[in-house]
């Protein structure tokens, strides 16, 4: 820390990362690095179909195999199903339970249906090729189409039509009028690829049963560890008291990590069931095909505009792909919901129609990825912009200034209101910053020598703080929104802080510490965080939506001022004064305007007194110190914001989109650590890109995946990834305690529809307009050089 | 299918490897691969699998002085090799050069795939002191992140890289005066 550093807050400053001296030494402990004395592993036997009939499962030269200890079906463990709920009638959503292991039937390619535990992972692996599985194999659903047929097999018998949730969310009176009425009405048919969130460290978990605690402890690689903890407790029928969840560091998530996995309750069971530790590891095969998905997505909409180019309505049909069950806690309501709620997004629109539904298919589950409907319904949204820009003959920055909404707190026709942001003025800047380095006139001059430079653009917001009541909104049965958070003082004056908030890589370590530090007037150093221990901490949601530091950071700034209080009533009471006429700050409690020794008080001293010396306490402040708050959202929630803007080239011979320029203006409120917001933005973008232009898990007709290794599913590296110029806005949060919105998700949000816009600027002189993501060199290479005519 | 057929060679064998400079003999079968002896049987955990099939580049070690996937070798093939993880790179609880400057540029996050970045980068930079930062991105392309955008891994390189050079030159310069 500098001189000029010295007293003033830590937040707003890019401290060193406090997690990082273990990460960079190879002394960070992940789920795999755990080792138990009698640890067994598991593996399990995966569904070799799509869609079958179980006719038998044969284990018994599994269990011959050298090196296998157990093997176990759903019926020997007989373990209960996991079932996410929604509120809503039948005809809006059905309900299916997903076994822990499949009982009677498979409905994926990958779907667990039997447990090896081996002495080691080879050993257990070893057993899997010889399990023997008969099936009596059932038509597989593969597509839109063959789900919703009228005559369609069904995945799960109970959902008519494949679809799970289908809900008509908003229908302005009158839509219909408007659009006959229109100048010109514009539609896009946008469809987005099956993709997989990819965290670097798979999922896996060690399990085992604590003899002296009564206890199982499942240690797992998870984001939601009490959400983890429900569910273990409830499937192997054990109170929550003896289970513990605890989470060590963690590989990235991605919202992949946000639901419960059924391979970490299985592992949990047979660790039960054999009286000893239980590790399980995901391989990479497995990660790729098996593990949760995310992001297939099909929209059909339309919007109308006057000749001014303001929209006057819009109108969207949307279908989601969940894949072949619910995920837990959230449901296959989680991407329909999310994108019926919050399309209109940005702009005043003034009517709005949408259909949200969500299909079952025999393709891995999916989860609520990074970003979740919202890199999909803003490509829908700028995409219909953009066409419109075109056939009105607008500038496509022009028509957004005109649409955006400007005036806060603003209220949508889809009842949410969003707090105030920068929509215009990230705008105005990210097209300013691209029009001052000289992309326009580079777009010129390219084109004349015959090269293909395109830029585009998307304008965007993020709901970032969720409370209980927008999550109560979506009608879940199990809601998430609040945290809680505590703040204890030992008597050496150190602080340790609970979040209910799980990093996998957010920096929590750090940016927790930075706002307890400050509200105390304590080093940074004297800060220690606990996260991800069910029984450390009180309770809470874990960490998704960018929910972290608006939501968590809220309740541990909240609690550390309740604890600031009673140091300073503790001192006021030594001092015989007001507790006003008390300060914290620079590692010291101090007495407002004195100058003497006597004036002074270290943290340690008032320790002291709450702890060693309760007999010099008045009569109304109690022993010890700590302090709990309780931070939850009660309205619509907070609204990130941003405008990226990216420069494309094309290439004719290979069909390469090769992204030579990324701008990124966002607006996060407060940053907490600026370094941390631009690392999430660069990552977010990062994965956007990949979505825009590589990523993408296909399915064959008998349903088997096309992508289960790096040699398949491309994901891009520092070759595809551009650099990323960040410029900052600071619209604080007035609602929550740190004035932060969150900043985890943008990134995703915003890069496949820049992307895919500045694809199609590129593409504009062929005619061709590009609607599906990921786009192939081969769509481009088609736009690019057409079949002559012959 | 017999049971013979079901029956797996696990004959285990005695290696010795020389990992950071210990010399450590191992009973192990000879099919584990280099980054499970390395994590399993040495407790060397620093090093991470990421992919099992040689191209996320998480288990990345340094085999006489080269970036090698320790996931794609045999740890029998290793005998009579220098292996480096990332455990080496630190003198106690002094962080290298190379850790420093990827915590000062934030070029991790969870920081899974930091191990093998840093031992990519260890190598490349002892072969190439003089790298350009371009020729620092083509070599960080070969491992994966998931996290960062790459970006500040590229620049927490090329700082470090650039930083050596500095002190270098004002070795020789000392030197000549």
């Amino acid at each position: 820390m500098t001189r000029e550093e010295q007293g003033r807050p830590l937040v707003g400053r890019s401290v060193p990362r406090r997690e990082d001296r273990r990460l960079v030494s190879g002394r960070g402990r992940f789920v795999d690095d755990i080792a138990l004395p009698g640890m067994l592993h598991a593996q399990f036997v995966r569904s070799t179909v799509a869609h079958g009939e179980i006719v038998s499962v044969d284990l018994s030269a599994v269990r011959r195999v050298p090196g296998v200890v157990a093997a176990f079906t759903a019926d020997d463990l007989a373990i209960g199903d996991i079932t996410a709920q929604l509120g809503r009638p039948r005809s809006q959503f059905v309900p299916t339970a997903m076994p822990v292991l499949a009982r009677d039937k498979v409905r994926y390619v990958g779907e667990p249906l039997a447990i090896v535990v081996g002495l080691d992972a080879y050993a257990a692996e070893d057993g899997l090729e010889a399990a023997h599985v008969e099936y009596a194999p059932l038509p597989p659903v593969l597509g839109e189409e063959t789900a919703l047929a009228d005559d369609a097999v069904l995945v799960h018998d109970e959902a008519a039509r494949n679809t799970l949730v289908d809900v008509s969310l908003f229908a302005t009176d009158g839509i219909d009028d408007i659009f006959d009425a229109a100048h010109r009405v514009v539609e896009v048919d946008v469809t987005t690829g099956r993709q997989n969130a990819l965290p670097l460290e798979t999922r896996g978990a060690v399990a085992h049963w604590d003899d002296r605690e009564e206890q199982l402890l499942l240690q797992t690689c998870t984001q939601v560890p009490h959400q983890v903890r429900t569910v273990a407790s409830r499937c192997l029928r054990l109170d929550e008291r003896a289970v513990r969840v605890v989470v060590p560091d963690m590989g990235g998530g991605f919202g992949q990590k946000c639901v419960v996995g059924r391979e970490e309750i299985a592992a949990a069971a047979a660790a039960l069931r054999l009286g000893r530790p239980v590790k399980w590891i995901e391989d990479r095969k497995d990660a790729l095909s098996a593990s949760f998905l995310a992001r297939e997505q099909h929209y059909r909409a339309r919007a109308a505009f006057d000749a001014d180019g303001r929209i006057l309505a819009l109108d969207a049909d949307v279908v989601c792909d969940m894949g072949a069950y619910s995920c837990y806690p959230f449901t296959a309501g989680i991407e329909p919901l999310m994108a019926s709620a919050e399309m209109p997004g940005v702009y005043k629109v003034p009517a709005y129609r949408v259909r949200g539904r969500a299909i079952t298919t025999n393709k891995a589950p999916t989860a609520p990825y990074r970003g979740v409907s919202r890199p999909q319904y803003v490509m829908v949204v700028e995409r219909l912009f953009e066409r419109a820009a075109r056939e009105l003959g607008l500038d496509s920055v022009e028509i957004r200034r005109r649409n955006v909404i400007t005036d806060f707190p603003y209220t949508g026709v889809n009842n949410i209101t969003y707090d105030p942001g920068s929509y215009l003025e990230s705008l105005n800047l990210c097209e300013q910053v691209v029009r001052d380095e000289g992309w326009y006139d580079t777009r010129t001059a390219a084109a004349v020598e015959g090269r293909h430079i395109g830029i585009g653009y998307a304008c965007f917001s993020e709901r970032t703080g969720y409370g209980s009541s927008a999550f109560a909104q979506r009608k879940m049965q199990v809601v998430p929104g609040f945290d809680i958070s505590e703040v204890r003082m030992d008597t050496s004056g150190a602080v340790t802080v609970t979040t209910g908030t799980m990093s996998h890589g957010q920096s929590h370590e750090t940016t927790m510490a930075q706002i307890v530090a400050d509200a105390l007037g304590l080093d940074i150093a004297r800060v220690r965080l606990h996260q991800g221990d069910t029984d450390r901490v009180t309770y809470g949601w874990g960490t998704f939506a960018s929910r972290s530091i608006t939501v968590g950071g809220s309740a541990v700034r909240l609690a550390a001022e309740r604890l600031g209080d009673k140091l300073r009533a503790i001192a006021a009471a030594l001092w015989d004064t007001e507790p006003e006429e008390v300060e914290l700050a620079e590692g010291q409690v101090r007495r407002r305007g004195g100058d003497g020794a006597r004036d002074v008080l270290t943290h340690q001293e008032i320790a002291d007194v709450a702890y060693l010396r309760a007999d010099l306490l008045p009569k109304d402040i109690e022993p010890g110190l700590t302090a709990t708050a309780t931070f939850d959202v009660f309205n619509d929630g907070t609204f990130s914001n941003a405008t990226h803007g990216v420069v494309v080239e094309l290439h004719q011979d290979t069909g390469q989109v090769e992204i030579l320029r990324y701008v990124c203006v966002e607006d996060c409120g407060v940053a907490i650590h600026p370094q941390v917001v631009e690392g999430q933005c660069r990552g977010g973008i990062a994965q956007g890109i990949a979505g825009a232009l590589y990523e993408e898990v296909t399915y064959d007709a008998v349903g088997e995946p096309s992508a289960t290794s790096f040699m398949d599913y491309k994901v891009p590296t520092a070759h595809e990834i551009p650099e990323v110029s960040i410029h900052h806005l600071e619209t604080p949060c007035a609602f929550t305690a740190t004035g932060a919105k969150g900043a985890g998700e943008g990134g995703t949000i915003g890069a496949p529809a820049a992307v895919l816009n500045a694809v199609n600027d590129a593409l504009r002189p062929t005619g061709t307009e590009l609607d599906h993501t990921p786009i192939t060199p081969q769509t481009v290479h088609r736009a690019l050089n057409p079949e002559p005519v012959p | 299918m017999t049971d013979d057929t079901l029956m797996t060679p696990r004959e285990p064998q005695l290696i010795a490897l020389n990992v950071n400079g210990e010399q450590h003999e191992v009973i192990t079968e000879a099919r584990r691969t280099l980054v499970d002896v390395l994590r399993h049987e040495l407790r060397l955990t620093g090093t991470h699998v990421g992919c099992e099939h040689g191209i996320c580049g998480a288990c990345t070690v340094l085999v006489d002085d080269r970036p090698v996937r320790a996931c794609l070798m045999f740890a029998a093939q290793a005998e009579g090799a220098r292996i480096r993880t990332v455990e080496s790179l630190a003198d106690g609880n002094l962080l290298s050069d190379l850790q420093r400057a990827f915590s000062e540029h934030h070029a991790l996050q969870c920081g899974f795939c930091t191990p093998g970045f840093l031992m990519l980068a260890e190598g490349f930079l002892a072969e190439r002191p003089e790298a350009t930062k371009e020729e620092i991105r083509e070599v960080v392309a070969a491992n994966m992140c998931r996290c960062t955008g790459y970006q500040t891994i590229v620049e927490a390189i090329d700082a470090c890289a650039t930083a050596r050079r500095r002190a270098c030159a004002r070795a020789c310069d000392s030197k000549e005066n």
